[in-house]
């Protein structure tokens, strides 16, 4: 028999009012030992007031090789950003 | 890798531009190899790494010495878990690597073949091979490698409370009786030249050096480090007023470091293949523990499962 258990990623907000942060995985089998588990592995000192586990498998990832051409609509988008445009020096609070 | 001009070419940029290389990334096959050798063998020694301190847990001084010496072997535990973690990123498994380890074809650090006689030990680990560790750690958060680095991160914030809680038993063990004090002694004389040895072979004669350096996994060299190692070691021990057992150590102003003695690598070449005084027990320990919990990850998986079953009907 495969004793491997599952594969889980973990995610801590490391405070009140921050994001999840995915901090690595761990191998359980449910999510309630991959919760009991992140908790001793990841959260020895306190690094943490809330944690996720996603099984890994669940999780879906964009394709590194096609980085460029996938992010590229956002590259020639200058006027999205406000240094796109001029105003006097002279002005304040805009 | 003539397969992947472009690929390659990329790769090699980004590691020059001292960017990180992310799982899906594209990577060559050597440096993914490498990477793969080195994250386990480094998951391995910290697992490895609880079972010559284990031996004091239950024999600890005081109940806070007990304490401290069961949160520092549960942290190894966690660095051990956070290594794994990072090397099946590469795509190799759990059970190939402990495979590996208990049939013999994957090293830990051969640190953990001796053992550990006097309690004494127990501070001379925390000093001296926590003291190693960090020497070798510290650079590897910058390591090319994104989830390497990150669990090294990780390692380092908590790997500082182990060195001192090494060294202040050291410093109330040095300033105790003539008898404390002998024990001192005696745990620096069997550590101080097993954990030169920590460091590794020789540059001259280390085969991966190179290609790890070019790769940015290692960013110093082994004897850089052990040189950095005895100087910033030295004034600890003299601060403790014990000898290091090493009758050629001495500054050298023109180096602005201190030169030290031969190191006996017939004996790391010997512990390496197998022979040190604990390398038998060691893996017997670990393919024990692995074979006598295989009926409590069986039963977990079939509690998860009828679980699970139970709330779908």
């Amino acid at each position: 028999m495969d004793t491997q258990w599952p594969l889980w990623e973990v995610f801590i907000r490391s405070k009140q009012g921050l994001d999840h942060k995915h901090v690595g995985s761990l191998h359980a089998a449910d999510a309630q030992m991959a919760m009991e588990n992140a908790r001793d592995v990841y959260t020895r000192r306190r690094e943490g007031v809330s944690i996720w586990v996603v099984e890994s498998k669940h999780i879906h990832a964009s394709n590194p090789d096609e980085q460029e051409s996938f992010f590229d609509p956002a590259d020639d988008k200058a006027y999205r950003h406000p240094t796109f445009y001029q105003v006097p020096d002279s002005l304040t609070h805009i | 890798m003539v397969a992947h001009p472009d690929l390659q070419t990329q790769f090699d940029l980004r590691v020059a531009e001292d960017q990180r290389i992310e799982p899906k990334d594209w990577m060559p096959e050597p440096y993914r190899r490498t990477l793969v050798r080195q994250i386990s063998q480094h998951a391995h020694s910290e697992i490895v790494g609880m079972l010559p301190e284990g031996n004091w847990i239950t024999r600890a001084p005081s109940l806070r010495r007990k304490a401290v010496l069961l949160a520092k072997v549960q942290d190894e535990a966690g660095h051990g878990l956070y290594l794994y973690s990072a090397a099946e990123t590469l795509g190799t498994s759990r059970e190939q690597m402990i495979d590996d380890l208990h049939s013999g074809k994957a090293k830990y650090s051969s640190i953990f073949n001796y053992p550990t006689l006097s309690w004494a030990d127990m501070g001379a680990i925390g000093w001296l091979v926590d003291g190693a560790a960090i020497m070798n750690q510290v650079p590897l958060c910058r390591t090319s490698y994104g989830p390497y680095a990150r669990a090294m991160v990780r390692i380092c914030k908590e790997e500082s409370f182990h060195q001192r809680q090494g060294y202040e038993i050291m410093m109330t063990l040095a300033k105790g009786s003539e008898a404390q004090r002998a024990m001192a002694q005696d745990a620096l004389n069997r550590w101080w030249w097993p954990v030169l040895m920590m460091f590794g072979p020789k540059d001259d004669e280390s085969p991966n050096t190179a290609l790890s350096m070019q790769w940015k996994i290692k960013r110093f060299t082994n004897d850089e480090l052990r040189q950095k190692f005895v100087d910033a070691t030295v004034p600890q021990a003299e601060y403790l007023n014990l000898s290091i057992p090493d009758p050629d150590l001495k500054w050298n102003e023109a180096r602005g470091h201190y030169d030290f003695g031969p190191i006996n690598w017939d004996e790391f070449w010997e512990v390496v293949k197998g022979n040190g005084p604990c390398n038998r027990q060691r893996l017997e320990a670990r393919r024990k523990a692995h074979e006598e919990g295989e009926w409590v990850r069986e039963a977990a998986i079939a509690y998860a499962i009828k679980r699970k079953m139970k709330s779908e009907k």
